[in-house]
Parts: structure tokens; sequence; C-alpha cells
């Protein structure tokens, strides 16, 4: 297989911005063109993630997104699913062997959206599940319940997620929400949706991340310290809720798909760090067992060791996560942006105490994690 | 029918912003086999379909199975019990655009009898309005039944919510 580099990265912080979406958009991408010294017509095919319904309503991605990204009369595709999709589509492009640079977007305003409920709600079949309230938050506070009663997963446990995740992004700039809150702060907040309180659901975030990816003998021109690529994989599970086991997601498959490719045997182990994609506090601890970093139902007690704080021995989530920083659509570019920024040793702050081989990207969006995609990134 | 509920509304911005609706018109085909299913509904039948190669019942009907992957058209519709038991559920107790009714109410997966798959569908008919005293009202339920509504549309709102038998 041939290699692919991870050459620059740029992002924006999840803050809101005052910036209408196309100069919001415009600003990552430039940033890293001028970070690799390259103009936009010698990248050699751009790949964008935005999504019409989340596009600010706007559904004008042609208008906007092009332009912004620098895209035009350029061999050029867009995906609207979760941004680590265009991430490996740009990979894809390069292993053909038919480009030797490739730069890959992703791009949404959730400032401008209406809530995430009520999109998320689009996303359901419209003549049984949608007008029966099924979004992402409670499809997700269902799946929180089954989990809590299967294995005994406590609230507090849950809580601890919220605790860790939202004091790690003190320490990123790129994060939107960040304070030092305690188990009691998340377990008083709303209840809005129970079993899950107001303080365990991700907000939603602005967020244009831009990504320049390169073949091997280009990637070594563009930077002395580039990320490759060792590993992918992604499932999807069937749609309803009834039909599936909401504990035994194909985040499964993803990451026995991706850990093959990379040939690790032991994830616990080989992994040095892993940004994942919580958007519900508690679903970080069920995908840590799912992605094989603890048993079956043992969620709770590997965030209880502490192994997954950000001086433990496998960080979970150093920038804070989705639960700090959730702007839809590029939040899987996000998670590999921070992940190779863990490599290079150029995460800042929040930058790990310990030498990054290995690191984990990975991103899931539909209904209590319909689809996941696992990324392996090494040095 | 649902009532359309307000736009929200957005907090006010320092900067200048543009403020619009978009509200598109769409008109969706059920197909035939959800229209039988829907139509089920209005006569108060829960209706499910068989696949004769994974044996199972799957609720609402299908017109084909989605792990066997071929077609149910010509397979055994059945009328599934309007009881059964609930596999999980939340409480919903906050509002957002959009949503399908005034909160507080249940959505719950609800595991009918002679069916081999969970249902969603609401669960009401007692006081929602304390949290912690629904949790122990739903701790003490093992059975639930369908509630019909009076007027019938032939669609998911046929069904009112289910209640402790
Ligand atoms: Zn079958």
């Amino acid at each position: 297989m041939q290699k692919v580099g991870i050459v620059e990265v740029a992002m924006t912080p999840g803050t809101e911005s005052s910036l209408s979406l196309m100069e919001f958009t415009y600003k990552p991408v430039k940033e890293v063109l001028d970070k690799a010294g390259l103009r936009r017509d010698q990248v050699g095919t751009y790949v964008l993630a935005s999504t019409d319904i989340m596009h600010s309503g706007m559904s004008c991605a042609n208008a906007f997104d092009w332009d912004a990204a620098g895209a035009f009369m350029k061999p050029a595709s867009r995906e609207e699913g979760d941004g680590i999709t265009a991430f490996i589509y740009g990979c894809m492009r390069i292993m053909s062997g038919r480009h030797d640079t490739a730069l890959v977007v992703g791009l949404i305003k959730g400032s401008e959206n209406a809530e995430n409920d009520t999109i998320t709600s689009c996303f359901a079949d419209p003549f049984y599940s949608r007008p029966l309230g099924i979004q992402e938050t409670t499809a997700a506070a269902m799946q929180m319940r089954l989990y809590l009663e299967r294995y005994g997963i406590t609230e507090e446990q849950c809580a601890k997620v919220v605790v860790k995740n939202l004091g790690n992004a003190l320490f990123n700039p790129y994060a939107h929400i960040k304070k030092r809150v305690s188990v009691e702060d998340v377990l008083k907040s709303e209840r809005i949706c129970d079993p899950l309180k107001a303080m365990e659901c991700a907000p939603k975030s602005d967020g244009v991340c831009a990504m320049l990816l390169a073949s091997e003998e280009k990637a070594r021109k563009l930077t002395n310290n580039p990320v490759w690529l060792k590993g992918w994989g992604s499932s999807m599970d069937t749609f309803y809720l009834g039909d599936r086991d909401l504990l035994d997601t194909q985040l499964k498959t993803a990451a026995v798909g991706a850990y093959k490719m990379a040939g690790i045997s032991d994830p616990r182990k080989e992994i040095d760090v892993a940004e994942i994609c919580e958007p519900y506090a508690f679903q970080e601890l069920l995908w840590c067992e799912e992605l094989g970093f603890c048993a079956q139902g043992q969620g709770g007690k590997l965030i209880d060791s502490g192994v997954t704080q950000i001086a433990g021995d496998l960080p979970v989530n150093p920038s804070g996560g989705v639960l700090a920083t959730n702007p839809y659509v590029s939040r899987g570019l996000y998670r590999v942006a921070e992940a190779a920024l863990q490599i290079r040793g150029e995460a800042g702050q929040h930058q790990l105490d310990k030498k990054v081989n290995t690191a984990l990207a990975c991103a899931g969006y539909g209904f209590a994690g319909q689809w996941h995609g696992v990324a392996i990134l090494g040095n | 029918m649902v009532e359309a509920v307000k736009s929200p509304e957005f907090p006010v911005k320092e900067y200048k912003t543009g403020n619009k609706d978009t509200v598109l018109p769409y008109n969706w085909a059920l197909g035939p086999t959800w229209t039988k299913f829907f139509n089920g509904l209005k006569e108060e039948k829960i209706l499910g379909t068989r696949c004769k190669k994974c044996n199972r019942v799957l609720v609402p009907a299908r017109t084909f199975c989605p792990s066997c992957y071929k077609d149910m058209e010509d397979e055994e519709w059945v009328e599934v019990a309007q009881e059964g038991t609930v596999e999980t559920w939340c409480l919903v107790n906050y509002k957002y655009y959009g949503q399908p009714k005034e909160p507080p109410y249940i959505i719950a997966q609800i595991c009918l009898d002679r069916a081999d798959c969970s249902v969603t569908h609401f669960i009401g008919g007692f006081d929602l309005s304390d949290p912690d005293k629904v949790r122990e009202k739903m701790k003490s339920v093992s059975r639930i039944k369908a509630v019909w509504s009076k007027e019938k549309h032939a669609d998911i709102y046929d069904i009112a919510y289910f209640e402790p038998v």
C-alpha cells in the first residue's frame, strides 16, 4: 500500500464566529496552504465535507464551499457523512497514484443552525421514528439506560467523562466549552432526557478543519514531520433501533478492520492516545470498550482507574473531545487533526507528556452510533 | 396530527445576521408494505412480517428482511400482540423546535409479544412531572399495552401511547 502523510492541519476554534460561512472556511484553508508553501492550484485534488441540512440551512455548498476552499477548477468532490470519510477519501485519491496532494476540508457553523436535536430528527424516517421523537439525544438516552442497567455502570462514572473532557479543553485553544466542573455539577445539571443530563450532551459548535495530505515522496518534501495513515476501518449498522442491540455497535467491526490494517494486536498497549467521538458522555465509556481498551462492561472501571486521563497510560480526548467542541460533520476531521498534532508534538498546552508514536482517531454519526470510522495514525 | 411549533429564537447577536426559516413541502410514498401496516393500525392491529429464512417477525412490517436481504412481499403477515415489555426508555423533559409533543413524555423501545425486534413508541397514562417518581414507576412496570387514539389517520399516532397493564 502507498503511504499517505498528513502534512499540515489548521482548525478554527469551536466558539461562535461572526464571519460568514464562506469567510470562516477560507481562513484555515489559506493557513494550511501557506504553511505548506503551496498555491491552491498546486493541490492535486480537494475533498470537502459538509451537509446541506446543517450547512446553515442554506443548502448552497456550490456557492460557498468551493470558492472558500480554493477548490474550483480542480478535481473536487464533497461528502456528507462525517469529515473523517472525506479524510479517507483524500487518502485513497493519493493511494490511487493519480494525485500527490489532497486538501481535505470539513466545515460547519453550528451557531447558525437550529438545535442539533431538530436537525438530527430529520435523520429519522418520516413515517415511524421521526413522529415519535427519535433523534440523536433520545436515541442516546435509551442507549445509556441499557448501558447502566446491563453492566451496572453508574451515572457518576458517566459524569466523570464530562469532568475530564471539559477540564482537558481548558488547555485547548480550539475548544468551545471549557471549564472545571465536578461530578456533582454534572449530576445536578438539568435532567433533559433522563438518564441524560444537560452537561452530558455535546454543544453545537462552529468549526472548519483543513488538512493537507500527500504521497510519501511529496510529504517528505513538504514537511519534516509527516504523520502517516496506518489503518482504517468503518462500518454502518442497520437503521431501526429495535432491530439492533444498542450496546453492540459497529465500532467493534470498524476497530477490528483498522487494527488489522495497522498490525495492532493489543490496542490498549500499542495505542498512545485516542481522540474519539463522544457527543454523549457515557458513549466515551462504551466506545472505549468496543475499541478494545477494556473488556465489555468495564468502561466505568476504566475511567475510575485514571488510565484515560491526560496524564494516564492511554489518554482519551486530551483535546476535550466532542463534549467540548461539536462541529457536526467536521468533528471527525478534528479528531484526526488532534491525533496528528499529538504525534507531531504540536498539540500545544494539551500535548501529552510522553512520546506519541501511534494515535487513534474515530468518528461516528447516526442514532446510538449507527456508523463508525476508525483511523490509526503513526509517526 | 402534530401542530407546527413556533420558530426558535436565536440569541441576539452582536454582528449583522440574516434570519430566514426554510419551509419545504415534500410528498413521500409509503410503499405497499407500510401502507398495509398503517392501514392495520387504523383497524387497531399491529402488523409485522415474518422472514421465511431467519424466521423473525419484524415490526413495523418490512418489504424485505434487512439481514437476509430477501423479499418478504409474498411472506406471512403476522398480527403481533398489543402487549409487551419495555426494553429501554427515556424521559424527554426539554423543549426543542419540531419535537412531536409537549414535554414531558417517555419514548421507549418496546418488545411486543410474538415480535422478534422492539418497536419505538411513547409510554404514558401516569404522572410524568417528577423524573425520580417516573424512574420508580418504570421499575415497577412489567407489562405495557397499546392505548389507541379515538380518531385514527392510518399513521403511527393511531397508537396514542403504551400504558402499564
Ligand atoms: Zn430474514
